[in-house]
């Protein structure tokens, strides 16, 4: 067993074990690259990574370079999640047999997938590899649009958004859905551990990777990721945007533990009303029309709701 | 808990499916990551059982389709260990998208196909679709036309796949059901000397050695991603050849078992002959020995190796007879089959005189005849006899209603 490693401060942590370097072309501002950089900086042990296709991918190993200091592997849009599960079979297989070449390490085998990745067409895979309890943690990277393609719904692309499939127009609000809660699918599993982080809140997210990183067996990560080429914001503003998506609620911060007990890990002082959210992006501009208010308001009701939901699931401890 | 080696008679009563999976036991696979389907199933099934009665010490991953039992492969096989697995049909139909990815990122991995129809109109049957479907994919492939065949290829694939001058995937192709399905009898080879013939697994670029990351699976566009695949066509073309000819050779030093690229029977002083793939090679040659007592100068080709295509081996083998007829068992989908395709490609633009001719059979499963052969060579002859291919260049044989013939 690995020990955890400690965090003193932001600086100390941003600088440490840096292993994705800066030398990449993600659009600034893009809140991947800081995921990233603080879910591998949560742990000195070796790393083994995968990525679906997607920004994080096309933006980091483009031949004949890469921003990895650590093994990476990309195979396809739907297996990143398999691909780390062969690859943890494997190290199990050559523990068994004695082969490894440095048996005294602890590798980390964590796969990299954006929302498209994830929500849409790899869940089947994910939805393998939790079922086979691999040790191993998928993180979903959640900008809730395939962004790398220039801005198509995915079905965690939430209700009144404006994309690039679904775009407001002079009879259209935008995508007619609300998001698919794939934190809820994954808790079904029963794994032993899923989170949802927000890189706004670094300390959180470092204490859910390191339980994560400590727990045996299939790990699930939901981040949250403002994109700022599809949510429409200025690069400098992706923590302000952040901090709202969290603090109004729309992305509430919690954990479930073996698809049973739900813990709320961050209680905002004061929630922000989901208009203020809303109104700091682009791509919600057009609900703010006369015709299309009311469903703000169903976006506060629903936020509401779900908050109440997790609320009801922590005090219940089942 | 060490695992157990297995006592085997000198012959085996084995299908090819069980033999198969008994030599994916004995090369010790390290990872294999599988999906059932009919009718591979058993390979799959018969590993389960090896490794529930504790002779197998891999890992065995029971993946939910086949695009996930590749994509875990390819996985597996870059973290650097062997890796092998098994399919049929819709299933390499699903894990197509992975097979190119698995060729283009050079990892060695072992697929056996059990040759199967593709749908619609669904059929669980062997014609050699799938074969066909994945041919251009980059991978080596091998075809077996007995379970002899698919126990001794297995090993084979393994030291040819992964020499490191190679390190490129190979396919195991086997009749379903007609290879699949019927015992036979096989000559096995022991546990330890099957192990000591394909070595330990050396890694190369491995994703386990930390202290050498490496990136696998890059994105090369215009600028560089022409020379990535003109490459691994160069070595496919001008370095596995020999590879593989020197496997067989090793292997028969081995067993006395010779393979060949191309698989010659009665083909000295014959006039006539029929290039096929699969358990119809046997069905020919069955018929090409009674031929033969009749006096009819026939023979039978039977391609061992599918790719890289034998371009020179057929060319050498064809050069001098009168007529052929290339047996392709997959729908030609508005074209000629593939093997009349490259069996014309390996003797266009030489002094062959060659009569060739493309026949589209056993769709689906449908019988090939002892009789539709006999038929077929009388055809030949008939063209030899007149100096022209006196029929159209690509018939049916075999399918009900009125003959159908193109080309």
């Amino acid at each position: 067993m690995s020990e955890i490693k400690k965090i003193k401060n932001l600086k100390d942590f941003s600088t440490s074990a840096d292993r994705f370097e800066g030398a990449n072309v993600l659009c600034p501002g893009c809140a991947h690259s800081i995921i990233v950089r603080e879910i591998l900086n949560a742990t000195n042990d070796d790393l083994v990574l995968s990525a679906s296709t997607g920004c994080l991918e096309v933006c980091t190993a483009v031949y004949p370079y890469t921003s990895w200091d650590a093994s990476w592997i990309h195979i396809g849009f739907e297996n990143c999640s398999t691909s780390i599960a062969g690859a943890e079979s494997m190290y199990n297989a050559l523990k068994t047999k004695g082969r490894l070449k440095q048996p005294d390490r602890n590798p980390k085998f964590i796969a990299f997938g954006g929302d498209g990745a994830s929500y849409d067409i790899g869940l089947q895979w994910i939805s393998g590899c939790m079922e086979r309890n691999h040790n191993m943690m998928y993180v979903v990277l959640d900008n809730e649009v395939y962004a790398n393609t220039g801005g198509q719904r995915s079905s965690s692309t939430p209700l009144g958004g404006s994309n690039t499939t679904t775009p407001a127009g002079t009879i259209s609000y935008g995508e007619k859905q609300n998001k698919k809660d794939l934190m809820g699918i994954m808790a079904a599993h029963n794994i032993p551990y899923a989170a949802q982080v927000s890189p706004n809140k670094w300390k959180d997210l470092v204490k859910k990777v390191q339980k994560g990183f400590a727990t045996e067996g299939a790990v699930f990560i939901n981040a949250v990721s403002a994109c700022t080429t599809e949510w429409k914001f200025e690069p400098k503003d992706t923590m302000l945007l952040s901090d709202l998506s969290t603090d109004s609620l729309v992305f509430p911060l919690y954990e479930v533990i073996d698809g049973r007990e739900l813990n709320i890990t961050y209680r905002p002082k004061n929630v922000v009303p989901v208009e203020e959210y809303l109104a700091a992006q682009g791509r919600f501009k057009h609900l703010f029309r006369d015709e299309y208010k009311h469903l703000i308001k169903e976006w506060q009701t629903r936020v509401d709701e779900n908050w109440d939901y997790l609320n009801r699931r922590e005090a219940a401890r089942v | 808990m060490a695992f157990d080696k297995m006592e085997l008679r000198d012959i085996e009563v084995w299908d090819g499916n069980h033999a198969a999976a008994q030599a994916l036991r004995q090369c010790q696979v390290d990872v294999i990551c599988a999906y059932p389907i009919t009718p591979s199933t058993p390979i799959v099934e018969g590993y389960a059982q090896f490794k529930a009665d504790n002779y197998i010490e891999g890992e065995y991953v029971l993946v939910e389709s086949e695009h996930a039992a590749m994509s875990g492969c390819i996985g597996a096989s870059a973290a650097g260990g062997r890796v092998a697995t098994a399919t049929s049909s819709q299933g390499l139909a699903l894990m197509v998208e992975t097979l190119y990815q698995a060729a283009g990122m050079r990892l060695p991995i072992i697929l056996n196909i059990v040759n199967r129809a593709l749908a619609a109109p669904l059929n669980v049957n062997g014609d050699h679709s799938d074969m066909y479907l994945c041919r251009d994919s980059g991978w080596i492939q091998f075809d077996a036309f007995s379970p002899q065949e698919a126990y001794d290829l297995n090993m084979i694939a393994f030291r040819v796949s992964e020499d490191h001058d190679v390190r490129i995937p190979s396919i195991i192709n086997q009749d379903g059901f007609l290879t699949s399905h019927t015992a036979q009898g096989v000559h096995t080879i022991t546990d330890d000397v099957v192990y000591n013939f394909v070595g330990t697994f050396k890694p190369m670029n491995d994703m386990l050695d930390f202290e050498h990351p490496v990136t696998h699976g890059v994105q090369t566009e215009e600028d560089w991603h022409f020379e990535h695949k003109a490459r691994q066509h160069n070595d496919m073309m001008t370095v596995v050849p020999d590879k593989i000819e020197n496997a067989f050779s090793d292997f028969e030093k081995l067993t006395g078992r010779k393979y060949n690229k191309v698989e010659c029977y009665d083909m000295d002083g014959a006039d006539i002959a029929i290039v096929c793939m699969g358990t119809s090679v046997e069905t020919v040659r069955e018929v090409v020995s009674e031929m033969r007592k009749d006096g009819l100068k026939v023979g039978v080709v039977g391609l061992r190796v599918v790719r890289p295509f034998p371009f020179a081996e057929i060319g050498d083998t064809l050069k001098d007879i009168k007529a052929v007829a290339a047996l392709d068992r997959s729908a030609p989908g508005g074209a000629a089959g593939m093997l009349f395709n490259e069996i014309s490609g390996s003797l266009f633009n030489t002094d062959s005189k060659m009569l060739l001719s493309g026949f589209i059979y056993g769709l689906g499963g449908r019988d090939l005849t002892k009789a539709n052969i006999r038929d077929l060579y009388k055809e030949l002859q008939a063209n030899v006899d007149a100096g022209k291919v006196l029929t159209k260049q690509q018939q049916f044989i075999g399918v009900r209603g009125p003959k159908l013939a193109y080309l």
